[in-house]
Formats: structure tokens, sequence, C-alpha cells
């Protein structure tokens, strides 16, 4: 593709920006491909804010000089509604003086403006000062030198040329029009994170990450009925290249002959077109009566369960109370970690978090305060055995090194803790969803992601999904609609009785995460082979207005 | 950076203009400030300030458009800006749904800038902070909270003769107090374009007093409960109904305004006789930016007269196309109401549960608008007219429709979240289950 077919592409979807999304200067397709600033002039400007947060008073300091490129397509029925591609530019100068955090950050990188951004990121830790309580405590971390990582992909999507990406999504529109949707909606997400990390330790780090989301929603409508249903993508946003999308066989599964799922490779036309059947069947589907079940979650479901009910309640800051006035605190409090004998879940119940895990979207070489990302237990055969922590929260686990959750979602961002992958380990056996479903006497079977509630200490919660099954004696024996279960995360969690194996390990995940005041949005994953829950109270939601 | 005044914009932009070659062009020029201080465990954790100036350039040659952005002024940056969006716009495929940019109009008046609020600085920053860490500190409980304050201004014209301006401030406030022992949560928060309206200490002593007073919470079974809503819970559920009154989707048959067999709800009573909600960018305790993106005037739409759908919201586009007059989405909603404070629909409650707060709110069903979330910091028990303790938090399966169905009482609307909105006492509310979060 030329540089004119470039700027028609994109120029389209300029037209229609939404700054909240763009969150950036609007650049050409094009620009997206062009290579930032080189290492070493991206050393000396680091050096310049780190010799001068040091000569002004701080006793830490680091720097972050961040490139952000995004490319966002939105379309609707046969017409492309927008396309946003951005790039943002800046560094931000994060400093510890008179024990107390500042921060400041400027696009203007010329050097005397890089030295003014440090001495305003220690004057404000200067200030804040006084209504310190405790003076910060930073885990050691050895410099380790200049570094570099990439996410390990074989096609860079900013290389697809925007058309192959809109045929792409007018394909998934029409078919899905072709097979029974009313309207649809499709879009294509792709992020690049370029990130360079210094800091007084003696860490220059050099980080190029990339993560993408292929995703639509399908609508059908029976107007003489009053009545319309929705089926979203079964995809996840994943930390891959444009190779996600190559649909291989291979990496493909039906189940019992009833919905069809995805491992690291996603056949978006083919999901558009059950999408539409499903969509249309979901108009007729049995609404579902209330009571217990058995239930059976998908990775596509499971995934955000996993996400709301044990990555947040397991981030130190929520549990120690930085969280308390939006996001909320935790019911995964210090003395049940220190007692050794919380029983999160039942005994196969394994969480690790995991920022090293190869296609996920929190993996990286190094987080956003220079140290190495590594894995660990989180719950170990269903007892809470540790949390989520930062270099200056560490010392309160009495650990000796951070477990490297920092992270800013923008150059001008406050690095924070946030969560790694979390997952939940698979069965050791040989297991199948097959093999559930026939094991199962009155149950249901649900994919994808629907509504979900959780309350600020993540007790309470109450999820829906895209694709209900009722199992009757080992059988799908048809749809269900109108259904979510409610629970309560550590009864939920010791409810679970049975783990797919690792053939069935499947990712899902969240390009937009939000958390913090101002709020910033992080992207994770969360990886899992299906698994079933007895006796999980199943509520109907169907009312009339 | 400064706030461009009126004619400062208007230079730039009629610079700008004088640059095109294409059939049509239209200039957007925003400025902002913003500022924030973060505090938590009484302490501040973090602070900051960031400035934006940008300009935005479309061109349009038939129905085909390209836009760009600049951020440098000079006349040369300006001139390159005009023309790629020149050249961005002739290979662009044609959008059918164009429509010519509208020509000169007429604005209401809207006083949402106060200099108080524009010129608040580091200090007074943390100033408000202060204020509420100590008051915090003073009674031996722990304070979590966030101010963040703005200014800003937008300009915005076209080739057609038109030009709008509007500077606005804000400041938001919101606080969190628990108890030592993790057994009590309260709430309170502030919000106005004028900062000296804004007493820290104020949100904190009710966020304290929640804080206090509903430890020791009792459980009650999940069902149907007569409720006092407090204005910040009652605004977050109305504003999901308003923002989704967009008349394309309820023609398209996938709105809770979608009527069985087509058409829409327009003109049917759908809410209690005591409901009337209206936008109004002039209104006083509200102000808000009077034109759409596009330039056109938001002038006062009432949306529910006496429960009877009155309007929903109308694109450019979709006006032209059912031969209707455009109707934007609002920035803010009012709600009319009666006299009564919170603490008078309190004295006339027989048994009733008041809640200070939603969390968590998120859609079950767009057609029949039912969400689902959770009660949190400060749910307590009503009876006989005062209130006897404080009960577990509930998690509840509602719409806004039905709630709006089963009210009791109404009472004085206050600002809540950029909204005005009256306390509101509800019957039959649904609790499905409940929680054991503080």
């Amino acid at each position: 593709m030329n540089r004119r077919q470039f700027v028609q592409l994109s120029g389209m979807g300029a037209a229609f920006l939404s700054s909240r999304l763009a969150q950036g200067k609007i650049v050409s397709a094009e620009d997206l491909l062009m290579p930032g600033m080189d290492g070493s002039a991206k050393k000396h400007l680091a050096d310049t804010a780190l010799n001068a947060a040091k000569s002004k008073g701080a006793t830490y300091a680091d720097v972050r000089i961040g490139r952000y490129l995004r490319q966002y397509f939105f379309t609707k029925e046969m017409r492309v509604e927008n396309i946003v591609n951005s790039e943002s530019y800046g560094l931000g100068i994060r400093v510890i003086a008179n024990g107390t955090w500042g921060f400041c950050a400027t696009n203007d990188l010329s050097l005397d403006s890089i030295a003014k951004c440090a001495a305003t990121a220690v004057a404000i830790a200067k200030a804040n000062a006084e209504m310190q309580e405790e003076p910060v405590i930073l885990a050691p971390q050895k410099g380790v030198g200049i570094q570099t990582w990439k996410t390990p992909i074989t096609k860079n999507a900013f290389a697809i040329p925007v058309k192959d990406k809109i045929d792409l999504l007018m394909k998934v529109n029409g078919e899905a029009i072709k097979n029974g949707a009313t309207f649809v909606n499709s879009n294509l997400f792709f992020i690049n994170e370029q990130k360079y990390f210094a800091s007084t330790d003696g860490s220059y780090i050099d980080q190029d990450v990339h993560r993408m989301w292929p995703t639509f929603t399908v609508t059908a409508v029976d107007k003489k009925a009053g009545k319309f249903k929705t089926r979203d993508a079964l995809s996840a946003p994943i930390g891959m290249g444009y190779e996600y999308l190559d649909g291989l066989a291979s990496e493909k599964m039906s189940i019992l002959g009833k919905p069809t799922v995805y491992r690291f490779s996603y056949d978006m036309v083919e999901d558009a077109i059950l999408a539409a059947q499903q969509a249309k069947e979901k108009l007729s589907a049995k609404t579902v009566v209330a009571g217990k079940y058995d239930m059976i979650l998908d990775p596509s479901n499971l995934g955000l369960t996993i996400h709301e009910s044990v990555g947040h309640p397991l981030e130190l800051d929520r549990v120690l109370g930085y969280e308390a006035n939006l996001a909320g605190t935790s019911f995964a409090t210090m003395e049940k970690w220190e007692s050794k004998t919380f029983e999160y879940g039942s005994k196969i119940v394994n969480f690790v978090a995991d920022k090293t895990q190869p296609n996920t979207m929190a993996a990286v070489g190094y987080d956003d305060e220079g140290v190495p990302c590594k894995n660990w237990d989180l719950i170990k055969d269903g007892i809470l055995v540790n949390y989520q922590a930062t270099r200056d929260q560490v010392h309160i686990l009495g650990e000796k090194e951070s477990q490297g959750c920092s992270f800013a979602d923008s150059w001008d961002s406050i690095q924070f803790q946030r969560m790694p992958n979390v997952s939940l380990q698979s069965g050791k056996e040989k297991y199948s969803v097959g093999d559930m479903i026939r094991d199962t006497e009155k149950g249901i079977y649900i994919l994808g992601r629907g509504s979900s509630s959780i309350d600020q200490q993540r007790y309470n919660f109450q999820f829906s999904g895209q694709l209900f099954y009722e199992i009757k004696n080992g059988e799908i024996v048809g749809m269900l609609d109108n259904a979510a279960y409610q629970s309560n995360s550590q009864e939920f969690w010791n409810s679970c009785v049975k783990i797919c194996d690792k053939d069935d390990y499947r990712l899902f995940g969240t390009l937009f995460d939000g958390k913090g005041q101002p709020g910033q949005s992080s992207a994770v994953s969360h990886g899992c082979s299906t698994s079933r829950f007895n006796g999980v109270n199943v509520i109907n939601t169907g009312r009339k207005i | 950076m400064e706030i461009l005044t009126r004619e400062e914009a208007k230079k730039i932009i009629d610079k700008v203009l004088a640059f095109s070659k294409a059939d049509e062009m239209s200039v957007e020029l925003t400025g902002k400030r913003t500022g924030n201080i973060r505090f938590a465990r009484n302490s501040v954790s973090t602070s900051g300030e960031t400035y934006n100036l940008s300009l935005s350039i479309t061109s349009v040659f038939g129905k085909k458009l390209g836009t760009s952005t600049v951020n440098e002024f000079d006349n040369a940056s300006l001139e390159k800006a005009v023309r790629r969006s020149e050249e961005v716009a002739r290979l662009a495929p044609e959008n059918d749904e164009y429509l010519p940019m509208p020509g000169p109009q007429k604005y209401p008046e809207s006083n949402g800038f106060l200099d108080s609020t524009a010129k608040l600085d580091p200090a007074q920053r943390a100033k408000f902070a202060k204020d509420s860490i100590l008051t915090v500190r003073e009674n031996k409980l722990t304070g979590a909270g966030f101010l963040e304050d703005s200014s800003g201004f937008e300009a915005l014209g076209n080739s057609k003769g038109l030009f709008a301006y509007n500077k606005s401030t804000a400041v938001d406030f919101s606080i969190t107090v628990r108890t030592a022992d993790g057994m009590g949560s309260g709430y309170g928060s502030g919000d106005f374009n004028d900062s000296t309206l804004l007493d820290t200490k104020v949100s904190t002593n009710i966020a304290i007093q929640k804080a206090i007073t509903s430890r020791g919470a009792k459980g009650f079974e999940p069902g149907k409960y007569t409720v006092i809503l407090e204005p910040t819970a009652a605004g977050e559920l109305i504003s999901f109904m308003i923002s989704a009154m967009d008349a394309r989707t309820a023609d398209e048959g996938r709105s809770f305004l979608s009527k069985k067999g087509g058409g829409t709800r327009i003109g049917e009573k759908l809410l209690d006789e005591r409901i009337t909600i209206y936008s109004d960018p002039s209104d006083k305790d509200i102000p808000a930016k009077p034109f759409s993106s596009e330039g056109l005037p938001l002038e006062k739409v009432v949306w529910f007269d006496k429960g009877v759908v009155k309007n929903m919201s109308y694109s450019r586009f979709w006006a032209k196309n059912k031969g209707v007059k455009p109707i934007l989405q609002p920035e803010g909603f009012i709600m009319e109401g009666g006299t009564e404070s919170l603490a008078d629909l309190i004295k006339g409650t027989d048994k009733g549960i008041l809640v200070t707060r939603f969390w968590y709110t998120r859609w079950l069903d767009p057609q029949t608008l039912l969400y689902t979330g959770l009660t949190r910091d400060g749910t307590f028990y009503i009876e006989n007219g005062q209130i006897k303790h404080p009960v577990k938090n509930f998690r509840f399966n509602e719409s806004p429709v039905i709630m709006l169905n089963n009210l009791e009482a109404i009472g004085k609307p206050v600002r809540t979240r950029g909204n005005m909105v009256p306390p509101l006492k509800i019957r039959d509310f649904t609790f499905s289950s409940l929680s054991d979060a503080v």
C-alpha cells in the first residue's frame, strides 16, 4: 500500500475522531511505522532528567520516555465509521525527596524542559512531605544496565495495510448479515507501547510491547415480538501480532457440535457467522428457571470472573486502602494471608501471577520500576499465599525484592500497582469439556463475557454471559436466556470441583482495565481451562417495562 | 496555559479558514488545564497538573472528509495542517451520511466559567486536601480522597460563517472514610463550577458521620423494599436512562423506547406523572456548553414531561432522515422535584432502607434497562421516621423505568455529578442478594 492509500483510509476515520479514544496526536497510518528515537538519544535525555532530579535533592529518581501508538477501527454494517491512528510521545519523571513521591511529565523534550520538569517533581515531593505519615520504603533493585525486550510477534499489525483490515471487517459484517444479523458492529484495536525506562539504580531499559483485540457485536431484532438479542465475539484480547487472525484450524475446538471456541488463532469471519445464527437462536431461547445449577464455565466467561474475584482482590494497594475512595478495598485482608490457612478455593484451585507467559497482555521484560518480570504463586492448593506488589509495598510482605507489578498507561501517568496476568492452573488429569458435560446432571454451560458486577471488597458478584446451554443428564438440550450467576468469591472458588486439562487452556483478557484517580487503563490476560462449579445460584434477569 | 479569549480564538480560527481551498472547512480550537491531588491512608499519594492546547481541522470536498490536528500555531504550521486535511479529504471515500455544515447560529448564555476555579494552584489544592485529611485524623479514622479541578475553553468555526465559543471551569471532590476496624465506611462528595462553593470539611464530616454510624451493620433478607435513594444513587440510574434515549436505536427496534411491532414510545406515559426531566445549558446550577461538536445550539429540551416521553435525541443525519429537528444528547440533566429535604423524606418513612450511593452498576438487559449493582458506604434501616441502624450492603437488580413508576415521594433536587437530582423514595425496589462488603 502506498502513502496515498494509507492517507485515504486513515483520514476517513480521523474525520470522526473521538479524542477520548485517541489519547494522542492523530497521525497517518504510515507514521505508526516510523522508528522512534534511538536508544543513545533516549539515554541522554534520561540522564539529564536523573541528574537534574538528584541535584535538586531527590534520593531516588526514575524516568520514562514513552511513545504510544494506537490504531482503532470501528465499523457498522457495511460502513467504516472511524479509523483512529494516534501517537502520544513524552517523558515522565518520578522522584523521592524528603521521603515522599513527586511526579512531573512533559511533552517538550528539550533539555531545559526536562530539567525544569525534574525540578518540579522534586518540589511537589517536598510540598507533599508535610502530609506524609510514613516515608516511602523502596525495595532495593540492582541496576540492570542497558537492556531491550520485545513482544515475540511474527506479524506487526501496524505493517498490515489498512485496506486489508477494512476488507476483513467488511467480510465479517457481510457474513453476519447474510446469516441473519439485523445489525453488526465490528472493531480492531492495535496497541504498540515503545517504553524507555531509566533510574538512578543504573537501569536503561528499552521495550517494544504489542497487543491487539479483534471483536464484534451482532444484533438480531424481532420487531413483531418487540425483542432483540446480541452476541459478542468469542475472541480474546491478546499479546500477539496480526498472526492471531490467521484462523488456524489447529487452534479451533468444537464442543459436542455446539459452540466453537478458539485458542491462539482466531477465525473472525467464522465466529461472526456463528454469532449471527446464535443471536437469532437466542430470540426464541427458553427463559431460565432460577435455582441452583452446576456451572460449566468456558475460559471466555470464567476469565472475567477470575479478573474480578481473584485478580483485583489480591492487589496489595487495595488491601492496604489506597483505592478505598474508588475501586474499593479487599476481603483478602493481611491477617488471612498471615494465617497461611485461608481457604480461598477448593484444593484443586491454583492461581499463578505471571508476567513472563507468552501471548499474554501483561507480559513484558521489566515493569515500570525497572524490575525484571517473573511468576509466583497467589493461591496454592486453595490457600491464599501471596499478593501482587510494587517496590514501595513489598517490604510489607517481608519480601526483599519487588514482584514487578508497576505500570503506567502513558508517559504522563504516574506508575502504580497494576495486575499481572493472573491465571488458573489446568487440571493434571486428562479431562475434556465433552467429559465435563457428560458428567453433569443439571447444569448450565456458559460462554462469552456478559454483564459483570462485584462489590467494593470483592465478595458478592453477579456475572452473565453470551451463550447459555442447558445440560440435562450429560447432554446439551438447548439454549437458555436471561441467566446470570451470583455468588461470593470465596464460596464460588470453593465450589470448583473439576478443571479440564491443559489441552483446553485458553486466554481471556481486557485491554481497558480501569483503576486509579485520575483513571488509568491497563491490559491483562487471564488463562484457564473450562471449569465446573457445583451448586451455584442462578437468577432470571428477565423483566417487563 | 492562558485561556484564550473569544477574540483571540476567533483570530486563530479565521486565519486557518483563510488558508482553505476545500468546499467546506471546520476548525475546532480547545485548551484545558487540569490539576489533581489524591490521598489515601491520611497522606497525599499523588498530585499533578496537565495542560493541553490543540487545533483540529476538517476539510470537505463533496461528501469526502479529512481531518488533521496541530499544536503549533505559527502560520507555516497552520497552513501545513490545512493542506494535510485537504489531501486526506480528496482521497477519502464518500461518507453517505455526511450533511453540509451548518451556518451561523445563536447560542444561549452559559455561565460555567469562574475565575476562582481557573486560578486554583497547587497550594490551594493541597489546602483542600489538608482540610479533609486533618479532619479525618482528628477523628482517628482513615480517609482516601481525590480532588480534580479544570479550566478550559472550546471554540468552533466553519467556512459557512459559524462561530461558537465557550469557556468553563469545574472542581470535583470525593472522600471515603473508613473506621480503624474496617467495619464502617462513609462517603461524601461535592462538585461545582465555582471552587469557592467547595468546602472539603463539609463533605468529609458527612463521610465521617456515615463511617462511624455504619459500624455493626445487620443483615436483612434480599427482597423488595421501600428505599430512599440519596441524589448520588438516584442520579446514577437516571443518567443511564437519559443516555439511552437515542431515536435511531429506538427506530431500529433495539432500545427500551422501541415499540412492539415497530415505532417508538414517544408520547407514551412511561413514568410516574411526577417525573419531569429536562436539560438546559443555561441552568444556573449546572451550566453547560451551549453548542454541539458541530456547532448546533444546545437548547432546553424536555425529555420526560409528567412521565410522558416528550423527546428523544436525533443526530443531524437521523433527524433529516425522519424529517424532524436535530436534538442532541445533553451534558447534564435536571430532574424536577418537590420541596422536601432528604431528612424530611426519612422522617416521613415508616420502614425503609436509606442508600448513600451505588457501586459497579452495569446493564443486564438493554431492552428493559435492567441494571445490577451494589449499595456502598452508608446503607441504613429507617423505622418510624428515624435511622434505626446500619444494614449490610445489598445487590440490586432494577430498572430506572420500573423504579420511576414506583415513586412514593420526591425531594428537593441537589447538584450531584453534574446533574440536578432529588432524593427519591421508591417502593418495591428489588434487592437480589446481600453483600458482606463494608
